[in-house]
């Protein structure tokens, strides 16, 4: 149903102008120097910009976590700049209870994402059946590995009724093995169910095959470099690695960052 | 099967080295290196117990009492003393701090103040078995409130946590690892402190018993109620780690041991 997008849907995140800056006088730093972008409904956005770029104050800034200096957050039309609970979150580290079952993690976040209690016993059965961890719902997090852990910690964040993403480098903690069978799973699962995504990586290759844009920034003060459009038709596999043009586009993106990163280096004195 | 050899390989050396141990002293006694009213013989002990163990029982019925009473009410204090400490930053700040001066007062200086001021009752007993109880379980619980996995802390912030169900469902839960430590230590302390505080002034209590018999020359009944004492500590240090085992399951069995 949200297949049909079109330009006159309301953008669900709209980032306008945000500045944010830690500290004050000379030792004063900015890490976001008056970034603007926003995500469509159903639209898989992608951040890529060199480490230390601010990308995560920028999702500490979007989840209310930090105040930014000025500017504003915008989602489904309303201001919440500095608020918190509208978004829903997966972090880099699974962030499991450890004395909560599998099951019982996914319905207490549900619970504090405003879902009614018996709704989520429901779905979370359902939905830990067809990723197939239906037989790991009543067992701790220590018993499941890293690669199981991230799906119950994607599937999470999927359930909860928050029509934006954001997904915090979710596979940075994995082998590369892991990884590339993480995106493709996700790939299908979101494919199926298009949501409102924003994800912070650090991997070109994952960008491009995860996302229909991507959004590159420079290093600190972070603005916004470029935007690039993924032509690429849904739904897709793996055969995109072998394509020239995601070989061409990666290049592309790949002399971006590398400017990028000269050009902060240069501004701050090599304090990267 | 392979578990129960395993433990009872564990378990033998010690039995056999205390054996031992214990043989020694009772061949000791009887050779005549000591005189048998300065260090009594472990059979003569027994012996004693066993003559006298109606009386014995009653004054651990009041040393359990005592105990008991000290040690949980000890353990509340610590409790909500600790979440309140967590919870207003005010508190924190102001509290803190003496609550730490306070553990350099040896317990047992207050021990006559308390008695003059409340008498010989009950309740100064139970106050200062509280008092040696709550430090170690308020500053573990206050740790584990205040470091939680940071990770954790993050993501559930960003997804919009109210300040009450992160105190209730992750700081609270966190706390509790610790909050057995502190358990431990006190289950513990509470059995010693018990003891002195019946030194101070009772008629009850293997404590006094202790004391009304060491007075008395009668070196057997003394030792027979240390052992006892010991025994009751051993046995609460193993309760609270029994409640640990049954109430902290989610913990890997590796981590655990």
């Amino acid at each position: 149903m949200m297949s049909d997008r079109t330009e006159n849907h309301p953008n669900t995140l709209q980032v306008q102008m945000i500045r944010k800056q830690f500290g004050k006088g000379l030792a004063s730093k900015e890490v976001l120097g008056g970034l603007s972008l926003s995500v469509a409904d159903g639209e898989f956005v992608s951040i890529i910009g060199p480490s230390g770029s601010g990308k995560s104050t920028l999702f500490q800034v979007i989840g209310g976590l930090e105040k930014p200096s000025s500017g504003e957050i915008w989602l489904d039309g309303k201001e919440t700049t500095g608020e918190r609970g509208h978004i829903s979150y997966m972090p880099q580290q699974p962030a499991l209870l450890p004395w909560q079952t599998v099951a019982g993690n996914i319905e207490f976040s549900l619970t504090v994402s405003g879902v009614d209690r018996k709704a989520t016993k429901l779905k979370t059965k359902e939905w830990l059946e067809r990723i197939g961890l239906d037989e790991y719902a009543d067992a701790y997090p220590h018993v499941l590995s890293g690669g199981m852990l991230q799906r119950v910690s994607f599937l999470r964040a999927l359930l909860a009724p928050q029509h934006l993403m954001l997904l915090d480098e979710p596979f940075g903690a994995l082998d590369a093995l892991t990884r590339l069978q993480m995106q493709q799973w996700l790939m299908s699962i979101w494919e199926e169910n298009r949501r409102s995504v924003l994800l912070i990586t650090h991997s070109i290759e994952e960008a491009l095959f995860l996302s229909d844009r991507i959004v590159v920034l420079s290093a600190s003060p972070a603005v916004v470099l470029k935007e690039f459009i993924v032509p690429f038709v849904r739904p897709r596999s793996e055969a995109l690695w072998t394509d020239p043009r995601f070989n061409e586009m990666k290049q592309q993106i790949y002399e971006l960052l590398k400017v990028g990163v000269r050009e902060g280096v240069c501004s701050h004195g090599g304090i990267n | 099967m392979g578990n129960k050899r395993i433990v009872w390989s564990k378990i033998w050396p010690p039995i056999a080295v205390l054996a031992g141990l214990l043989a020694c002293w009772q061949a000791a006694v009887t050779g005549g290196v000591f005189d048998q009213w300065i260090v009594p013989s472990p059979v003569s002990i027994v012996q004693e117990a066993v003559k006298i163990w109606p009386r014995l029982m009653e004054h651990t019925a009041a040393t359990v009492q005592l105990t008991l009473l000290g040690f949980v009410g000890g353990s509340a204090v610590g409790f909500v003393l600790a979440a309140l400490l967590h919870l207003i930053p005010g508190v924190r700040t102001g509290v803190y701090p003496l609550l730490v001066l306070s553990q350099n007062i040896p317990i047992i200086v207050i021990g006559p103040i308390l008695t003059m001021l409340l008498g010989y009752g009950l309740l100064p007993k139970v106050l200062l078995v509280m008092m040696v109880c709550f430090f170690p379980i308020s500053v573990a619980m206050f740790s584990g409130l205040a470091n939680p996995d940071a990770q954790l802390r993050n993501y559930f912030q960003m997804i919009g946590i109210s300040k009450w169900q992160l105190f209730w469902r992750l700081e609270l839960p966190h706390a509790t690892v610790h909050l057995f430590s502190g358990l431990k230590i006190a289950a513990s302390y509470s059995v010693l402190s018990a003891v002195v505080a019946e030194w101070l002034g009772t008629k009850k209590g293997l404590g006094s018993f202790m004391l009304i018999s060491s007075k008395g020359f009668m070196p057997e009944r003394v030792f027979a109620a240390v052992i006892i004492i010991i025994a009751l500590s051993l046995t609460l240090f193993g309760l609270v780690n029994l409640a640990e085992r049954l109430f902290i399951r989610w913990r890997p069995v590796k981590e655990a041991e």
